[in-house]
C-alpha cells in the first residue's frame, strides 16, 4: 500500500478520532467524527473496496451523523464543563491500557508469521459492487433477510418510542 | 514503487477535484475578506435579524418530535436503498443464471421493510398536518 | 528521492487540467449565466425587462456613457461577482464564528466535488472527458450530495438567530426525505443498465437508444417500449426529487422569503452568501448533469456515429470532441431552463404537503416502479 496517502489518511483519521473525545463541544465532536469517517472511506478506497468506501460516506457521514447533529442542535446541547479528573479512575484506566498493550505485544511477538510481508493479491477481474451483490444474493440470502427483520424492528421501535408525542 | 497502488488511478483525481473545490471556496472567501469594505460595527448590526423587531433572546424554540422521527426513518430506509444498488447491478445477469430467486429475494426484503413503513403510516408518523 | 519517480505525474497533470477546465471553464460560467438567465426569464414571464444594460462603468472615469461591450446586459454576472467581492464582509457578534465561516465552504465543496464522476464528453486531445471514471459513479454522486446537508445545518445553527435556524431545520428534513425517492428512482435505470459506472450508462444508451427516447439508436423493440413506462416514471420522480434536493421552488420552504426572510443564509453577507448561492446553482448543474447522463444519453448526439477519429489529436477529432462536450452542456442548459420555468410558474408547497408528497406518494410509486422494471426485464426477452 502506498506510504504517503495511507499514512496521511490514517494519521488524519486518528487525529479526528482523538478530537471526538477531547472536544467538549458536542458539535465539534460530531463534525470530527464525520471527518474521521471520510478518512476511513478513503482508506477503504485504498484497499480497492470502493463500494464499502462509498457506503461509508453515504450511510455514516451522510445519514447517521446528520441525525446526531440534528439532535445536538435541536436539543441545544452546550459544551460540557471541564471536570476535575478522578485520580483513581485515571490510574485504573492507565493500568488497563498498559495491560492491554502488554498483552498485544506478547501475542505479536509469539506469532512470527505475522512479521512477513503480506503476499500480493491478484487484481480482481470483476468489479467489487458485482461481487458484493453476488455474495449477498446467492450465498448470504438468509442473513440478508435477517437484516431486513432487524431494520423492521428498529423502525417499529423508533415509532413506539416517539408514540406519546404523535397521537 | 507502490505509490500508485494506494488508489486505483481512477480515484486519485477525485481527491484532486475535492482539493481544487476546497481551494476555490477558501480563496474566494479570502479575496473577499481582503478586498471587501472595512467592517463598521454598531449595536444594531450585531443583533440577530428579526425584521426590525428587537431580537427575542428567549431559549431556543422547541421542535416537534417528528423532525427526529423523519431523520431516524430516513436512516432505516436509506439502508434498504443501499442494498438495492448491488442488486440492480447484478440483476440482469443473475436472472439468467439463477432464475427468479433473485427477484423474490429482494421482493421479500422490501416486503419485510414495508411492514415497518405501513406501521409508520398507520401511526401517523409521516402525517405533518396535526 | 526515489519515490518521486513513482508518482503518476502525467495522470495528476491531466486530471488537474480536466478539473480546472470543468470547474472554471464550464461550470462556474454556466452558474453565473444561469443566475442571469433566471433574472431575464423571470422578467420575461412577468412582462418586465430584467437586467439588460450592464456595461463597463467607464462613466466613473469621466466618460459620458458606460461602455456597452456585451449586448443586453450580458456583463451583469461579472458585475455581480465584483460586487460580491467588494461588499462589506460582516460577521455579526452573536454568531458562532468558526462554524459560521465553515458553513459556506461546506455548502460549496460537495456541489463541485460531485461533478468529478460525470462524463461530460467523449474524448478531447486523446483524453477521456471525465475527471474520475469510477465504478461506483452514481453512488458517489449520492454520497457526496448527502454531505451537502452539513453546510445548511451548520449555517442555520451557527447564526444563533431564529429565521436561519428554522430554515436550516426545514432544509435538512426536506433534503433527507427526498434523498430516499431520489435514490429509489435511480434503481430502475440501474437495473436496465446493469452498471453503476456513468460512462457505461452512456455507452449502453449509445448502443440501445437513450432511455427516455429509446428510438435514438434507429430501432424500437417491444422490450424497449415496455421499459419506457417505468423509465418515464423514474424520470419524473427523479426530477421532482432533484427540485426538492436543490431547494428550488415549488420546494423552496427553507428560504421562503415571505415567511423566513432568506432562510438559513439570512445572517450572511458578501462572499459568504455568494458561496451558498453559487453552491445551490452548482448543485443544480450537477443534478441536471445526472439527469442527462441517466436518461438523455449524456454527450451522445443521436444518429451521429461514434468515430474512432475522436480519440486522436487531429483537428477533426478535436472538433468532434468539442461538439460532444457542447452537446452535453446544451442538454444540461435545457434542463436548467426548465428548472427556471418551473420556478416562476408554480406556487410553493406547504410543509405538510411537501412531506406527504415525498414520503407517501413518491416513495411508494418509486418502490413499485422498481419491481415493475425488474419484472419486465425478467419476462420480456
Amino acid at each position: 500500500m502506498s506510504p504517503i496517502l495511507f499514512w496521511a489518511f490514517s494519521a488524519l483519521m486518528l487525529a479526528f478520532g482523538v478530537s471526538v473525545i477531547l472536544n467538549r463541544d458536542p458539535v465539534a465532536s460530531a463534525l470530527s467524527l464525520v471527518a474521521s469517517f471520510l478518512c476511513l472511506a478513503a482508506l477503504f478506497v485504498g484497499l480497492d473496496a470502493f463500494f464499502i468506501g462509498v457506503i461509508q460516506v453515504l450511510v455514516y457521514a451522510g445519514a447517521v451523523m446528520v441525525l446526531f447533529l440534528f439532535i445536538i442542535m435541536l436539543l441545544d446541547l452546550k459544551a460540557e464543563k471541564r471536570r476535575s479528573f478522578n485520580k483513581f479512575a485515571l490510574l485504573g484506566g492507565a493500568a488497563v491500557t498498559a495491560l492491554f498493550v502488554a498483552g498485544l505485544l506478547k501475542v505479536i511477538s509469539a506469532f512470527p508469521a505475522g512479521a512477513k510481508p503480506f503476499p500480493a493479491l491478484g487484481v480482481a477481474s470483476v468489479d467489487d459492487v458485482r461481487q458484493v451483490g453476488l455474495a449477498i444474493f446467492t450465498r448470504f440470502n438468509l442473513p440478508f433477510q435477517t437484516v431486513g427483520v432487524l431494520v423492521l424492528v428498529a423502525s417499529i421501535g423508533v415509532i413506539v418510542l416517539s408514540r406519546r408525542q404523535l397521537k | 514503487m507502490f505509490l500508485l497502488c494506494f488508489m486505483k488511478s481512477d480515484y486519485l483525481p477525485i481527491l484532486l477535484q475535492v482539493l481544487v473545490a476546497i481551494g476555490f471556496a477558501c480563496s474566494a472567501l479570502l479575496v473577499s475578506l481582503l478586498l471587501g469594505k472595512a467592517t463598521r460595527r454598531n449595536a444594531t448590526k450585531d443583533t440577530a435579524y428579526e425584521c426590525g423587531m428587537i431580537a427575542d433572546e428567549g431559549p431556543q424554540p422547541r421542535f416537534s418530535v417528528k423532525f427526529y422521527l423523519v431523520a431516524m426513518l430516513f436512516i432505516l430506509f436509506d439502508l434498504e436503498i443501499v442494498f438495492m444498488y448491488p442488486w440492480a447491478v447484478i440483476y440482469k445477469d443473475a436472472i439468467l443464471e439463477y432464475g427468479a430467486s433473485i427477484f423474490w429475494s429482494m421482493f421479500s426484503f422490501v416486503g419485510i421493510l414495508t411492514l415497518g413503513y405501513v406501521y409508520a403510516v398507520k401511526k401517523g408518523a409521516l402525517d405533518w398536518k396535526s | 528521492m526515489d519515490f518521486l519517480n513513482d508518482i503518476p505525474w502525467m495522470l495528476i497533470a491531466a486530471s488537474i487540467a480536466k478539473t480546472l477546465f470543468l470547474i472554471f471553464g464550464v461550470v462556474l460560467p454556466i452558474v453565473s449565466y444561469t443566475v442571469y438567465a433566471e433574472r431575464r426569464v423571470s422578467a420575461l414571464i412577468q412582462d418586465r425587462l430584467g437586467p439588460n444594460r450592464t456595461g463597463f462603468p467607464i462613466s466613473l472615469f469621466g466618460f459620458e456613457k458606460d461602455l456597452q461591450l456585451f449586448l443586453g446586459g450580458l456583463g451583469q454576472p461579472i458585475a455581480d461577482a465584483v460586487k460580491f467581492l467588494l461588499k462589506e464582509e460582516f460577521t455579526p457578534a452573536h454568531v458562532n464564528k468558526f462554524y459560521f465561516w465553515l458553513a459556506p465552504v461546506l455548502a460549496m465543496v460537495p456541489a463541485l466535488s460531485t461533478l468529478a464522476v460525470l462524463p461530460f464528453g467523449n474524448y478531447l486531445f486523446g483524453q477521456k472527458m471525465v475527471v474520475a471514471d469510477v465504478n461506483v459513479g452514481i453512488l458517489y454522486v449520492f454520497a457526496i450530495a448527502s454531505i451537502g446537508v452539513y453546510g445548511i445545518v451548520l449555517a442555520g445553527w451557527s447564526s444563533n438567530s431564529k429565521y436561519p435556524f428554522l430554515g436550516s431545520i426545514r432544509a435538512s428534513s426536506q433534503m433527507i426525505s427526498y434523498e430516499l425517492s431520489l435514490g429509489l428512482s435511480a434503481v430502475p435505470v440501474l437495473l436496465i443498465i446493469g452498471n453503476l459506472n456513468l460512462s457505461q450508462a452512456i455507452q449502453y444508451q449509445i448502443e440501445n437508444g437513450w432511455l427516455l427516447l429509446p428510438f435514438t439508436d434507429g430501432n424500437l423493440t417491444l422490450r424497449e417500449l415496455l421499459l419506457w413506462i417505468p423509465v418515464l416514471i423514474s424520470f419524473i420522480i427523479f426530477t421532482i426529487s432533484m427540485f426538492a434536493e436543490t431547494n428550488r421552488l415549488p420546494f423552496d420552504l427553507p428560504e421562503s422569503e415571505t415567511e423566513l426572510v432568506a432562510g438559513y443564509h439570512t445572517e450572511y453577507s458578501a462572499m459568504k452568501f455568494a458561496l451558498f448561492f453559487l453552491g445551490e446553482y452548482a448543485a443544480m448543474i450537477a443534478g441536471s448533469s445526472v439527469i442527462v447522463v441517466l436518461f438523455l444519453g449524456g454527450w451522445h448526439i443521436p444518429f451521429l456515429p461514434i468515430n474512432t477519429l475522436e480519440s486522436s489529436t487531429t483537428p477533426a477529432g478535436i472538433a468532434l470532441g468539442f461538439l460532444h462536450i457542447t452537446a452535453f452542456f446544451a442538454k444540461v442548459v435545457g434542463i436548467l431552463l426548465f428548472f427556471i420555468w418551473v420556478r416562476w410558474t408554480l406556487p410553493r408547497f406547504r410543509f405538510d404537503q411537501l412531506m406527504k408528497l415525498g414520503w407517501l406518494y413518491l416513495f411508494e410509486i418509486a418502490l413499485v416502479n422498481i419491481f415493475i422494471t425488474a419484472a419486465i426485464l425478467a419476462l420480456v426477452k
